[in-house]
């Protein structure tokens, strides 16, 4: 007798977000991206629908990453020191659906560089590249809070996905993301409840939910990947189960969480049982991302371009109904 | 799902004469509900009724066990995600090789795999199975190339045949060590079934569709094969994680008892980065054993770290043993480091020091299993724990000097932390990586 399957029927689709604007919607992108709709949790086609599948998006900093893993260095020592053409590279070679420029060089540790520099950084980017932009500030709260709202105003219109804002520090990125039409990344501690409370500040400001996107603040494979990777579970159940606060797209960052990993980039020498080194990075950077990718994931910010290349491989086998 | 001790008194004789050692069957049937008591106690209790009791109470998905040197167990899952309650048993990952390769070759491969173990966290993490191929088709070579393999490895062997007689040459050589028949389809259900009850070893079936599975399972069972692992067969791996989740769910929503056992899924993706990608996949999704050719190290380390990760049971974090740890052989002006028993900060800093080679005492201070700043911003991770930890350590009779040395990141408590302890507080770096050149530059006894 034919079994008779038991479905998931959710009742809430997760938001959508759009990412980029065109010249006629006030930007200058060529592409945009499209993320979230989903009524299933990850690559169940029969329980609802992906209208978007999940992308990739390429990392790139303001300034010179002194500490780049040996093995990403092989590809990006010619271009890393420009933005411009570090961002032409990942999006014409390696197929980056978007860049994420981290402003890197902003952090006190890192130079302390001005908001100028900042928006210099941002105009090479977007005059480099025809695709979307996701920015992301040093991370110390003052320093973004002067930096993020220049550099906002640099990329007016373009729609970018700006971040992150967090339960502590989240008023002046969200109101430059409302005056210059922009996307923003709620991060949170590992942490649901936090998560959702950073959502609600941001939607109390006024921004709209279909603008938010959610960063767990995940750590690399064999670094607490389980710990984001059940956040994310948890929190899409929670968003197709009716919790709109929850029900955001998810990005995460698998660049550089993975090339801090001792065992991403230590070389095969000093520890010979570990394997090649170069195949080991890129291993560890694409088995991590397609983890998330199964947690829920729907925007990558990744580094290795062979990573990309599988992680790209896998989206597409996985979306085939 | 377990029975409650109502529906188990159904069942009983409800005479009260006490042989069971319980004053009644109610009794008794509260004790069997919390599984304190055994059915047999009662020797009045039917066969319908024990059959009944048995089919109800046993879980979801049977529990299979692998060989017997070192068994492998998988099955007796008990949610969908693990954040529900935890996963319980980390996917077996078999590693292939095949009978028609030279002998030396095999023996070559198979101690390879014996060899794909790590040691991380402090736990060991290694390849499971040795999954031996009958690509063949010649059931002497077959036979040959397992007791090859045995001779060189202790791992459970899966043995991979469509066909009984060389299924039944290959048993003849390991049936000992209770390999897994892998397997059986609906045209060789009869022989592989009877191989699998004279060996009592766990067998395969695999099918086009989980109907296929279904049927043939409930055929297995009613031959008396009870031990069954379900193979779905080749498909991309959209479709097997729908499968494998469908019957996970027909399993725990449904007590759905034809599929309600382990999956054995061969990863079939050729590209070397996708193939361990793919093992990966189940590793997360419900994949009892997986099957690959996948060898290499740069491909284990990470496949056998992502099990780790997915099956740490969340309701407990991994903690090592709070106390004083000697890196090397510290003498009397040897540093002394504090960090947490959270065995990810522990080991990471641990072989951080080591690499430093400077000998060291590096103290692990209780904080319930939580990383630095975790533990610091739960207030596990005070002047106070640490003072604590510093004391009952001894580690003053052991050195000359009144210092130690503390994460960067908490560098914002060095001041509290000198009034605490009355000794000098040295801030370190802020990742471990920067250890080593720390103790062998910054470090003065
Ligand atoms: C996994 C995780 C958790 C897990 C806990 C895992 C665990 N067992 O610790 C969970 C989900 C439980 C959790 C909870 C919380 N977390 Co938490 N968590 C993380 C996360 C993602 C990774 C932490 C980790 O595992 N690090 C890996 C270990 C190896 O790092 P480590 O212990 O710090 O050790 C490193 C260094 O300190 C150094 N080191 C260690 N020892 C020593 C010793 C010496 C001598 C030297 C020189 C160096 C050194 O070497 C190591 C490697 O470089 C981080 C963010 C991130 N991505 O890192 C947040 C993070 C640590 N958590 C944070 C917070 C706030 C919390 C919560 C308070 C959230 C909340 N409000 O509830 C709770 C607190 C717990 C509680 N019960 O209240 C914050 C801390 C912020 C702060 N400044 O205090 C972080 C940084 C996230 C963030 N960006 O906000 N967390
Ligand atoms: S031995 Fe059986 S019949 Fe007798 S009291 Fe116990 S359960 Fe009841």
């Amino acid at each position: 007798m034919a079994v008779e399957p038991v479905r998931d029927k959710w009742k809430n689709p997760i938001t959508e977000v759009t990412i980029g604007a065109l010249k006629e919607e006030g930007g200058t992108r060529a592409s945009v991206v499209r993320i979230g709709g989903e009524t299933t949790m990850p690559f169940l086609h029969d329980d609802g629908g992906m209208p978007h599948e999940p992308v990739v998006a390429m990392e790139v900093w303001d300034i010179e990453p002194t500490e780049m893993a040996d093995e990403l260095r092989k590809y990006y020592s010619d271009v890393y020191t420009d933005p411009a053409a570090w961002a032409k590279k990942c999006v014409e070679q390696y197929g980056a659906a978007m860049i994420c420029l981290r402003l890197m060089g902003t952090h006190p540790d890192w130079g302390d560089r001005d908001a100028a520099h900042a928006r210099g950084a941002v105009r090479k980017v977007l005059d480099a590249v025809g695709v979307p932009l996701i920015i992301l500030g040093c991370g110390q709260a003052e320093k973004d809070n002067a930096v993020l709202p220049q550099v906002s105003q640099e990329a007016k219109g373009e729609r970018c996905l700006i971040g992150d804002i967090t339960e502590g520090n989240s008023k002046t990125i969200v109101a430059s993301a409302i005056a210059d039409g922009h996307n923003v990344i709620c991060e949170a501690p590992l942490d649901i409840n936090i998560a959702k409370q950073v959502c609600i500040l941001a939607t109390d400001m006024g921004i709209g939910l279909d603008r938010l996107v959610a960063f767990h603040t995940n750590g690399g494979l064999g670094y607490g990947l389980e710990y984001a990777y059940s956040i994310m579970e948890r929190s899409r159940l929670a968003g197709l189960g009716g919790d709109k606060m929850l029900a955001t797209p998810i990005i995460a960052v698998m660049s550089t969480e993975t090339w801090r990993c001792k065992e991403a980039k230590a070389p095969e020498s000093e520890f010979p049982h570990w394997g090649d080194t170069s195949r080991r990075g890129i291993a560890w950077e694409a088995l991590g991302a397609t983890t998330y990718l199964l947690g829920g994931t729907d925007v990558l910010v990744m580094w290795h371009p062979e990573a990309v290349k599988t992680a790209k491989a896998f989206i597409e086998k996985m979306m085939k109904k | 799902m377990a029975l409650t001790g109502l529906e188990i008194f159904k069942h009983l004789p409800k005479t009260n004469c006490g042989e069971c050692g319980f004053p009644t069957c109610l009794a008794f049937a509260m004790q069997l509900a919390a599984k304190k008591a055994a059915l047999d106690k009662c020797p009045y209790v039917s066969d319908e009724a024990k059959s009944a009791l048995d089919a109800a109470a046993a879980p979801p998905i049977r529990l299979i066990t692998v060989g017997v040197k070192k068994p492998f167990q998988t099955g007796n899952e008990t949610v969908m995600f693990r954040h529900e309650e935890t996963f319980h048993r980390p996917t077996g990952i078999a590693v292939t090789v095949s009978d028609a390769a030279p002998e030396d070759e095999i023996a070559a491969r198979a101690g390879r795999i014996a060899g794909l173990s790590f040691e991380r966290v402090g736990m060991q993490i290694g390849v499971n199975l040795t999954a031996v191929r009958n690509d063949s088709g010649d059931p002497a070579k077959f036979a040959a190339a397992v007791k090859k393999v045995m001779e060189v490895s202790q791992l459970p062997i899966v043995l991979t045949a469509g066909d009984p007689a060389a299924m039944e040459r290959a048993l003849e050589v390991c049936k000992e060590d209770k390999p897994l028949i892998h397997g059986a389809t609906a045209a060789t259900l009869d022989a592989m079934c009877a191989l699998a009850k004279a060996s009592s070893c766990p067998l395969t079936v695999s099918g086009g569709s989980l109907d296929d599975l279904a049927a043939l399972a409930r055929d297995a069972a009613a031959k008396g094969v009870q031990d069954v692992v379900l193979d779905p067969g080749p498909r991309g791996m959209n479709e097997l994680l729908r499968d494998v989740t469908q019957s996970r769910r027909l399993a725990l929503k449904k007590n759905y008892r034809p599929l309600g056992y382990p999956f054995i899924i061969t990863a079939a993706e050729s590209d070397p980065v996708m193939e361990m990608v793919e093992v990966g996949v189940f590793i997360a999704k419900y994949g009892g054993i997986v099957v690959t050719n996948a060898i290499e190290k740069w491909q284990m380390l990470p496949l056998l770290t992502l099990r780790q990760n997915v099956f740490t049971d969340p309701r407990k974090p991994i903690m090592v043993e709070p106390k004083l740890n000697k890196v090397g052989e510290p003498g009397r002006d040897a540093p002394v480091l504090v960090t947490t028993n959270f065995s990810l900060t522990y080991f990471v800093v641990e072989g951080e020091v080591e690499a430093s080679k400077v000998p060291s005492y590096l103290i692990s201070v209780d904080t319930e299993g939580l990383s630095v700043l975790t533990a610091w911003a739960a207030e596990k991770f005070t002047p106070e724990s640490i003072k604590k930890a510093l004391e009952s350590s001894g580690v003053s009779d052991l050195v000359d000097h009144k210092k130690f040395v503390i994460p960067g990141y908490v560098a914002v408590m060095s001041g509290e932390l000198e009034e605490e302890t009355g000794r000098e507080v040295l801030v370190g770096p802020r990742e471990a990586s920067g250890i080593s050149t720390y103790l062998k530059t910054v470090w003065k006894a």
